[in-house]
Protein backbone atom coordinates (compact mmCIF):
# COMPACT_ATOMS: atom_id res chain seq x y z
CA UNK A 1 0.00 0.00 0.00
CA UNK A 2 1.57 3.40 -1.18
CA UNK A 3 0.03 6.58 0.02
CA UNK A 4 1.58 10.19 0.43
CA UNK A 5 2.75 9.16 3.80
CA UNK A 6 5.16 6.43 3.13
CA UNK A 7 6.25 7.35 -0.67
CA UNK A 8 9.19 9.36 -1.68
CA UNK A 9 9.27 13.24 -1.63
CA UNK A 10 5.87 13.72 -0.33
CA UNK A 11 6.81 12.43 3.43
CA UNK A 12 4.35 13.66 5.77
CA UNK A 13 5.33 13.17 9.38
CA UNK A 14 4.10 10.00 10.75
CA UNK A 15 1.50 10.31 13.78
CA UNK A 16 1.07 6.90 15.17
CA UNK A 17 0.72 6.82 18.85
CA UNK A 18 2.51 3.41 18.85
CA UNK A 19 2.22 0.93 21.80
CA UNK A 20 1.62 3.91 24.05
CA UNK A 21 -1.67 4.11 21.84
CA UNK A 22 -2.50 0.56 22.92
CA UNK A 23 -1.37 0.70 26.62
CA UNK A 24 -2.99 3.98 27.92
CA UNK A 25 -7.03 3.92 27.61
CA UNK A 26 -7.17 7.74 28.07
CA UNK A 27 -10.93 8.90 27.95
CA UNK A 28 -12.10 6.02 26.39
CA UNK A 29 -14.57 2.90 28.31
CA UNK A 30 -14.44 -0.06 30.14
CA UNK A 31 -13.98 -2.19 27.42
CA UNK A 32 -10.95 -0.32 26.30
CA UNK A 33 -9.15 -0.78 29.27
CA UNK A 34 -9.69 -4.87 29.35
CA UNK A 35 -8.62 -4.45 26.34
CA UNK A 36 -5.16 -3.55 27.48
CA UNK A 37 -5.62 -5.73 30.66
CA UNK A 38 -6.03 -8.86 28.34
CA UNK A 39 -3.13 -8.54 26.43
CA UNK A 40 -1.16 -7.66 29.89
CA UNK A 41 -2.25 -10.56 31.77
CA UNK A 42 -1.80 -12.65 28.38
CA UNK A 43 1.53 -11.70 28.35
CA UNK A 44 2.24 -12.40 32.15
CA UNK A 45 0.73 -15.87 31.33
CA UNK A 46 3.05 -16.31 28.57
CA UNK A 47 6.18 -15.09 30.51
CA UNK A 48 5.64 -17.33 33.57
CA UNK A 49 4.41 -20.31 31.66
CA UNK A 50 8.11 -20.05 30.03
CA UNK A 51 9.75 -19.63 33.59
CA UNK A 52 7.84 -22.37 34.85
CA UNK A 53 9.27 -24.57 31.43
CA UNK A 54 12.59 -23.56 32.43
CA UNK A 55 12.29 -24.64 35.87
CA UNK A 56 11.25 -27.57 35.41
CA UNK A 57 14.25 -28.33 33.70
CA UNK A 58 15.87 -28.04 36.90
CA UNK A 59 14.53 -31.56 38.06
CA UNK A 60 17.30 -32.97 35.18
CA UNK A 61 19.67 -31.53 37.61
CA UNK A 62 18.98 -34.39 40.92
CA UNK A 63 16.86 -33.85 43.85
CA UNK A 64 19.24 -31.01 45.67
CA UNK A 65 19.23 -28.53 43.28
CA UNK A 66 15.19 -28.89 42.52
CA UNK A 67 15.26 -28.52 46.63
CA UNK A 68 17.67 -25.50 46.70
CA UNK A 69 15.46 -23.76 43.67
CA UNK A 70 11.95 -24.37 45.53
CA UNK A 71 13.55 -23.34 48.79
CA UNK A 72 14.73 -19.85 46.96
CA UNK A 73 11.22 -19.48 45.36
CA UNK A 74 9.04 -20.06 49.11
CA UNK A 75 9.44 -16.58 50.41
CA UNK A 76 6.37 -14.20 50.75
CA UNK A 77 7.33 -12.32 47.35
CA UNK A 78 7.26 -15.22 45.37
CA UNK A 79 3.80 -16.44 47.00
CA UNK A 80 2.16 -13.15 46.47
CA UNK A 81 3.74 -13.53 42.66
CA UNK A 82 1.30 -16.70 42.21
CA UNK A 83 -1.39 -15.36 43.08
CA UNK A 84 -0.89 -13.02 40.77
CA UNK A 85 -0.79 -15.19 38.01
CA UNK A 86 -3.44 -17.13 39.44
CA UNK A 87 -5.56 -13.74 39.28
CA UNK A 88 -4.57 -13.21 35.46
CA UNK A 89 -5.78 -16.19 34.36
CA UNK A 90 -8.97 -15.98 36.02
CA UNK A 91 -9.15 -12.54 34.09
CA UNK A 92 -7.76 -13.51 30.78
CA UNK A 93 -10.30 -16.98 30.90
CA UNK A 94 -13.22 -15.05 31.89
CA UNK A 95 -12.57 -11.86 29.70
CA UNK A 96 -11.06 -14.15 27.02
CA UNK A 97 -14.58 -16.37 27.23
CA UNK A 98 -16.87 -12.82 26.84
CA UNK A 99 -14.45 -11.78 23.85
CA UNK A 100 -15.00 -15.31 21.87
CA UNK A 101 -18.54 -15.28 22.38
CA UNK A 102 -18.55 -11.53 21.50
CA UNK A 103 -16.61 -12.00 18.25
CA UNK A 104 -18.95 -14.27 17.16
CA UNK A 105 -21.59 -11.61 17.13
CA UNK A 106 -23.10 -13.26 20.25
CA UNK A 107 -24.71 -11.16 23.17
CA UNK A 108 -24.10 -7.76 21.08
CA UNK A 109 -27.68 -7.57 19.61
CA UNK A 110 -28.40 -6.47 16.20
CA UNK A 111 -27.74 -3.33 14.30
CA UNK A 112 -30.09 -0.25 15.77
CA UNK A 113 -30.54 2.72 13.81
CA UNK A 114 -28.72 5.63 15.15
CA UNK A 115 -30.64 7.78 16.81
CA UNK A 116 -29.01 10.77 19.22
CA UNK A 117 -27.97 10.29 21.60
CA UNK A 118 -26.39 7.22 20.34
CA UNK A 119 -25.49 3.98 22.54
CA UNK A 120 -22.88 1.17 20.85
CA UNK A 121 -23.90 -2.28 21.40
CA UNK A 122 -21.31 -3.09 24.00
CA UNK A 123 -22.61 0.19 26.26
CA UNK A 124 -26.49 -1.26 25.71
CA UNK A 125 -24.56 -4.82 26.77
CA UNK A 126 -23.14 -3.79 29.53
CA UNK A 127 -24.83 -5.52 32.10
CA UNK A 128 -22.61 -8.77 30.85
CA UNK A 129 -19.61 -6.95 31.62
CA UNK A 130 -20.38 -6.24 35.38
CA UNK A 131 -21.85 -9.71 35.85
CA UNK A 132 -18.29 -11.06 34.59
CA UNK A 133 -16.38 -8.30 36.37
CA UNK A 134 -18.25 -9.81 39.48
CA UNK A 135 -16.94 -13.30 39.01
CA UNK A 136 -14.12 -11.79 38.77
CA UNK A 137 -13.69 -10.03 41.49
CA UNK A 138 -15.27 -13.25 43.75
CA UNK A 139 -12.95 -15.74 41.93
CA UNK A 140 -9.77 -13.44 43.24
CA UNK A 141 -11.54 -12.92 46.88
CA UNK A 142 -11.64 -16.53 46.94
CA UNK A 143 -8.53 -17.59 45.51
CA UNK A 144 -6.66 -14.77 47.80
CA UNK A 145 -7.79 -16.15 50.75
CA UNK A 146 -6.96 -19.79 49.95
CA UNK A 147 -3.63 -18.56 49.45
CA UNK A 148 -3.59 -16.60 52.78
CA UNK A 149 -5.15 -19.67 54.76
CA UNK B 1 -18.16 34.94 29.80
CA UNK B 2 -14.95 34.36 30.29
CA UNK B 3 -11.98 33.51 27.86
CA UNK B 4 -10.73 30.37 26.40
CA UNK B 5 -7.00 29.10 26.26
CA UNK B 6 -7.42 27.26 22.80
CA UNK B 7 -3.61 25.49 22.79
CA UNK B 8 -3.42 24.42 19.04
CA UNK B 9 -0.89 22.06 17.13
CA UNK B 10 1.69 23.59 14.93
CA UNK B 11 3.72 21.84 12.16
CA UNK B 12 5.21 23.18 9.64
CA UNK B 13 6.86 20.53 7.02
CA UNK B 14 10.06 21.42 6.04
CA UNK B 15 10.21 24.42 8.91
CA UNK B 16 9.73 22.54 12.05
CA UNK B 17 11.39 19.38 12.90
CA UNK B 18 8.53 18.14 15.50
CA UNK B 19 5.00 19.53 15.98
CA UNK B 20 4.40 22.25 19.16
CA UNK B 21 1.55 23.74 20.79
CA UNK B 22 0.89 27.05 20.67
CA UNK B 23 -1.60 29.24 22.97
CA UNK B 24 -4.22 31.18 21.87
CA UNK B 25 -6.48 33.62 23.71
CA UNK B 26 -10.44 33.28 22.49
CA UNK B 27 -13.30 35.16 23.52
CA UNK B 28 -16.15 32.71 24.79
CA UNK B 29 -19.65 32.76 23.52
CA UNK B 30 -23.18 30.82 23.77
CA UNK B 31 -22.93 27.71 21.25
CA UNK B 32 -19.06 28.45 20.02
CA UNK B 33 -17.99 25.17 18.71
CA UNK B 34 -14.15 24.46 18.80
CA UNK B 35 -13.96 24.70 14.79
CA UNK B 36 -15.93 28.17 15.60
CA UNK B 37 -12.76 28.78 17.84
CA UNK B 38 -9.98 27.75 14.86
CA UNK B 39 -11.57 29.84 12.74
CA UNK B 40 -11.43 32.93 15.34
CA UNK B 41 -7.75 32.38 15.49
CA UNK B 42 -7.27 32.17 11.64
CA UNK B 43 -9.42 35.04 11.07
CA UNK B 44 -7.61 37.14 14.04
CA UNK B 45 -4.95 35.67 15.76
CA UNK B 46 -2.86 34.05 13.11
CA UNK B 47 -4.07 33.29 10.08
CA UNK B 48 -0.92 30.65 8.79
CA UNK B 49 -3.30 28.14 11.00
CA UNK B 50 -3.92 25.17 9.13
CA UNK B 51 -7.06 22.85 9.49
CA UNK B 52 -9.66 21.43 7.51
CA UNK B 53 -13.39 22.02 7.13
CA UNK B 54 -16.06 22.37 5.22
CA UNK B 55 -19.93 22.04 5.81
CA UNK B 56 -19.80 23.01 9.91
CA UNK B 57 -22.30 20.78 11.05
CA UNK B 58 -20.89 16.89 11.05
CA UNK B 59 -21.91 15.43 7.98
CA UNK B 60 -18.85 16.19 5.38
CA UNK B 61 -16.26 14.28 8.27
CA UNK B 62 -13.41 16.91 7.75
CA UNK B 63 -12.68 18.37 10.37
CA UNK B 64 -11.53 15.27 13.02
CA UNK B 65 -9.19 16.37 15.52
CA UNK B 66 -7.90 15.21 18.90
CA UNK B 67 -9.83 17.93 21.31
CA UNK B 68 -8.58 17.24 24.97
CA UNK B 69 -7.02 13.90 23.69
CA UNK B 70 -9.98 12.00 22.59
CA UNK B 71 -11.54 12.09 18.82
CA UNK B 72 -13.73 14.27 18.06
CA UNK B 73 -15.21 16.46 14.66
CA UNK B 74 -14.43 19.84 15.66
CA UNK B 75 -17.68 21.93 14.13
CA UNK B 76 -19.62 19.12 16.28
CA UNK B 77 -18.27 19.80 19.52
CA UNK B 78 -19.47 22.66 21.35
CA UNK B 79 -17.01 24.24 23.92
CA UNK B 80 -19.66 24.14 26.90
CA UNK B 81 -19.36 20.15 26.87
CA UNK B 82 -16.11 19.93 27.57
CA UNK B 83 -16.35 21.84 30.90
CA UNK B 84 -13.34 23.32 30.90
CA UNK B 85 -11.42 26.80 29.45
CA UNK B 86 -8.74 25.15 28.48
CA UNK B 87 -9.06 23.57 24.84
CA UNK B 88 -6.04 21.39 24.06
CA UNK B 89 -6.51 20.75 19.48
CA UNK B 90 -4.01 18.47 17.97
CA UNK B 91 -4.27 16.31 14.59
CA UNK B 92 -5.67 13.49 14.24
CA UNK B 93 -3.11 10.30 15.59
CA UNK B 94 -2.36 7.60 13.53
CA UNK B 95 -2.61 9.61 10.60
CA UNK B 96 0.55 11.63 9.54
CA UNK B 97 0.19 15.37 9.73
CA UNK B 98 0.47 17.24 6.83
CA UNK B 99 0.62 20.53 8.52
CA UNK B 100 -0.56 21.68 12.11
CA UNK B 101 -4.07 20.41 12.22
CA UNK B 102 -4.50 18.70 9.11
CA UNK B 103 -4.28 15.22 8.79
CA UNK B 104 -3.45 13.04 5.39
CA UNK B 105 -6.70 10.73 5.62
CA UNK B 106 -5.29 8.91 2.35
CA UNK B 107 -4.29 5.61 4.28
CA UNK B 108 -7.93 5.34 5.40
CA UNK B 109 -9.39 6.35 1.82
CA UNK B 110 -6.85 3.65 0.57
CA UNK B 111 -7.89 1.03 2.61
CA UNK B 112 -11.57 2.13 2.17
CA UNK B 113 -10.93 1.42 -1.56
CA UNK B 114 -8.94 -2.24 -1.20
CA UNK B 115 -12.43 -3.69 0.83
CA UNK B 116 -14.73 -3.15 -2.05
CA UNK B 117 -17.12 -0.63 -0.40
CA UNK B 118 -19.89 -0.44 -3.13
CA UNK B 119 -22.52 -3.15 -4.41
CA UNK B 120 -20.68 -6.24 -6.71
CA UNK B 121 -23.61 -7.41 -8.69
CA UNK B 122 -21.83 -10.77 -10.41
CA UNK B 123 -25.16 -12.72 -10.92
CA UNK B 124 -27.73 -10.03 -11.35
CA UNK B 125 -25.62 -8.26 -14.03
CA UNK B 126 -24.47 -4.55 -14.34
CA UNK B 127 -26.16 -1.60 -11.96
CA UNK B 128 -26.25 0.86 -14.77
CA UNK B 129 -28.47 -1.51 -16.94
CA UNK B 130 -31.16 -2.12 -14.42
CA UNK B 131 -34.40 -1.26 -15.62
CA UNK B 132 -36.32 -1.48 -11.83
CA UNK B 133 -35.66 -0.75 -8.56
CA UNK B 134 -34.80 -3.85 -5.41
CA UNK B 135 -37.37 -4.88 -3.39
CA UNK B 136 -36.03 -4.85 0.35
CA UNK B 137 -37.96 -5.52 3.30
CA UNK B 138 -37.57 -3.01 6.42
CA UNK B 139 -35.76 -6.29 8.29
CA UNK B 140 -33.12 -6.04 5.38
CA UNK B 141 -32.48 -2.21 5.28
CA UNK B 142 -32.32 -2.23 9.13
CA UNK B 143 -29.08 -4.52 8.56
CA UNK B 144 -26.78 -2.30 6.99
CA UNK B 145 -28.35 0.90 7.54
CA UNK B 146 -26.72 1.78 11.05
CA UNK B 147 -23.74 1.03 9.12
CA UNK B 148 -24.06 3.56 5.94
CA UNK B 149 -24.06 6.36 8.19
CA UNK B 150 -20.26 6.44 7.61
CA UNK B 151 -19.10 10.06 6.38
CA UNK B 152 -15.56 8.68 6.48
CA UNK B 153 -14.45 11.19 9.62
CA UNK B 154 -11.78 8.81 10.33
CA UNK B 155 -12.16 9.02 14.28
CA UNK B 156 -12.41 5.47 14.19
CA UNK B 157 -8.81 4.91 13.06
CA UNK B 158 -7.39 7.15 15.28
CA UNK B 159 -9.12 5.82 18.37
CA UNK B 160 -8.40 2.36 17.63
CA UNK B 161 -5.56 0.66 19.83
CA UNK B 162 -4.60 -2.14 17.20
CA UNK B 163 -4.81 0.80 14.62
CA UNK B 164 -1.66 2.64 16.75
CA UNK B 165 0.43 -0.39 16.78
CA UNK B 166 -0.11 -1.76 13.19
CA UNK B 167 -0.21 0.58 10.00
CA UNK B 168 -1.62 -2.30 7.99
CA UNK B 169 -4.30 -3.16 9.94
CA UNK B 170 -7.25 -2.63 7.69
CA UNK B 171 -8.91 -0.80 10.77
CA UNK B 172 -12.87 -0.40 11.85
CA UNK B 173 -13.74 1.94 9.23
CA UNK B 174 -13.03 -0.01 5.74
CA UNK B 175 -13.91 -3.58 8.05
CA UNK B 176 -17.47 -2.28 8.92
CA UNK B 177 -17.93 -1.00 5.34
CA UNK B 178 -16.85 -4.35 4.17
CA UNK B 179 -19.82 -5.51 6.06
CA UNK B 180 -21.93 -3.26 5.09
CA UNK B 181 -21.96 -4.55 1.70
CA UNK B 182 -21.96 -8.02 2.57
CA UNK B 183 -25.09 -8.21 4.57
CA UNK B 184 -26.99 -5.80 1.09
CA UNK B 185 -29.08 -8.64 0.16
CA UNK B 186 -28.53 -6.83 -3.43
CA UNK B 187 -24.86 -7.76 -3.31
CA UNK B 188 -23.13 -10.47 -4.69
CA UNK B 189 -19.21 -9.84 -3.18
CA UNK B 190 -19.40 -10.98 0.54
CA UNK B 191 -17.05 -14.26 -0.68
CA UNK B 192 -14.37 -11.57 -2.42
CA UNK B 193 -14.40 -8.77 0.88
CA UNK B 194 -14.08 -12.24 3.30
CA UNK B 195 -10.86 -13.16 1.48
CA UNK B 196 -9.33 -9.64 2.32
CA UNK B 197 -10.60 -9.91 5.14
CA UNK B 198 -8.77 -12.96 6.10
CA UNK B 199 -5.29 -11.87 6.19
CA UNK B 200 -3.18 -10.89 8.86
CA UNK B 201 -4.00 -6.95 8.92
CA UNK B 202 -7.97 -7.89 8.61
CA UNK B 203 -10.30 -8.64 11.41
CA UNK B 204 -8.58 -10.57 13.63
CA UNK B 205 -6.87 -7.87 14.82
CA UNK B 206 -9.62 -6.28 15.89
CA UNK B 207 -9.71 -7.56 19.79
CA UNK B 208 -13.23 -5.42 20.58
CA UNK B 209 -11.88 -2.37 22.80
CA UNK B 210 -15.08 -0.59 21.42
CA UNK B 211 -13.05 2.47 21.07
CA UNK B 212 -14.06 3.34 17.74
CA UNK B 213 -17.89 3.11 18.28
CA UNK B 214 -17.07 5.00 21.30
CA UNK B 215 -15.59 7.77 18.95
CA UNK B 216 -18.29 7.97 16.21
CA UNK B 217 -19.88 10.82 15.40
CA UNK B 218 -22.29 9.13 13.42
CA UNK B 219 -23.58 5.96 15.97
CA UNK B 220 -22.16 3.79 13.40
CA UNK B 221 -21.14 1.42 15.55
CA UNK B 222 -18.06 0.14 13.67
CA UNK B 223 -16.98 -2.28 16.59
CA UNK B 224 -20.50 -4.05 15.97
CA UNK B 225 -20.34 -4.54 12.76
CA UNK B 226 -16.77 -5.96 12.50
CA UNK B 227 -17.93 -8.40 14.62
CA UNK B 228 -20.81 -9.18 12.65
CA UNK B 229 -18.34 -9.80 10.02
CA UNK B 230 -15.94 -12.39 11.71
CA UNK B 231 -19.36 -14.21 12.29
CA UNK B 232 -20.29 -13.98 8.83
CA UNK B 233 -16.82 -14.97 7.64
CA UNK B 234 -16.52 -18.06 10.63
CA UNK B 235 -19.90 -19.81 9.54
CA UNK B 236 -19.11 -19.57 5.87
CA UNK B 237 -16.43 -21.40 6.17
CA UNK B 238 -17.67 -23.95 8.14
CA UNK B 239 -20.59 -23.94 5.88
CA UNK B 240 -22.97 -22.61 7.87
CA UNK B 241 -23.66 -19.18 6.80
CA UNK B 242 -27.38 -18.41 5.56
CA UNK B 243 -26.75 -16.78 2.32
CA UNK B 244 -29.05 -14.18 1.82
CA UNK B 245 -31.92 -14.62 -1.20
CA UNK B 246 -30.44 -12.22 -3.99
CA UNK B 247 -32.35 -9.55 -4.04
CA UNK B 248 -34.97 -9.48 -6.97
CA UNK B 249 -35.81 -6.23 -8.68
CA UNK B 250 -39.34 -4.99 -8.61
CA UNK B 251 -42.02 -5.15 -11.45
CA UNK B 252 -42.18 -2.15 -13.44
CA UNK B 253 -45.22 -0.37 -12.72
CA UNK B 254 -47.70 -1.50 -15.44
CA UNK B 255 -49.88 1.50 -15.01
CA UNK B 256 -49.08 5.15 -14.19
CA UNK B 257 -51.01 7.70 -12.66
CA UNK B 258 -51.94 10.32 -14.38
CA UNK B 259 -50.00 13.23 -13.67
CA UNK B 260 -51.38 16.56 -11.63
CA UNK B 261 -51.82 19.26 -13.75
CA UNK B 262 -49.90 22.37 -12.54
CA UNK B 263 -52.51 24.82 -11.61
CA UNK B 264 -52.07 27.90 -13.39
CA UNK B 265 -50.71 30.37 -10.71
CA UNK B 266 -47.66 28.26 -9.79
CA UNK B 267 -46.59 28.98 -13.19
CA UNK B 268 -44.37 31.60 -14.05
CA UNK B 269 -45.43 33.78 -17.11
S1 LIG C 1 -13.25 -2.76 18.36
FE1 LIG C 1 -11.62 -3.47 17.00
S2 LIG C 1 -11.51 -1.95 15.41
FE2 LIG C 1 -12.69 -1.05 17.10
S3 LIG C 1 -11.17 0.06 18.28
FE3 LIG C 1 -11.30 -1.97 19.11
S4 LIG C 1 -9.70 -3.15 18.10
FE4 LIG C 1 -10.04 -1.31 16.91
S1 LIG D 1 -17.27 4.69 11.29
FE1 LIG D 1 -17.78 6.60 12.35
S2 LIG D 1 -15.81 7.36 13.12
FE2 LIG D 1 -15.35 5.82 11.59
S3 LIG D 1 -15.06 6.99 9.70
FE3 LIG D 1 -17.21 6.32 9.77
S4 LIG D 1 -18.32 8.03 10.72
FE4 LIG D 1 -16.13 8.34 11.14
S1 LIG E 1 -16.86 20.53 8.94
FE1 LIG E 1 -17.95 18.87 8.07
S2 LIG E 1 -17.95 17.44 9.65
FE2 LIG E 1 -17.05 19.14 10.60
Amino acid sequence: MTTNATSGENRHLPNRLGIKGWIWGGNYTIERYLYTLHRITGLGLLLYITLHLVMNGFRLGGAESWTDLMSFFSGPGFKFGEYLVMAAFIIHALNGGRLILQHLGYTLGKPKPPVYPYVDSLRRRRPILWIMLFIIAALAIYVLVEFVT
Amino acid sequence: MQDLTFRVQRYLPGKDSKPYMQEFTVPMRQGLTVLDGLIYIKENLDNTLSFRSSCRMGICGSCGMLINNFPMLACHTPVEELNTDTITVKSLPNFPIIRDLVADLDPLFEKHRSIDPYIVMAETGDLNKLTAQFLQSGEELQSYLQFAYCVKCGLCMAACPTVSTDEFFLGPQPLCQGYRYCTDRRDTGAKQRFEKADSGHGVWLCHLAGACSEACPKGVDPALAIQLLKRAMVFDSLRLRKKPEPATPAQPIAESKPKIEVPEFTVKQ
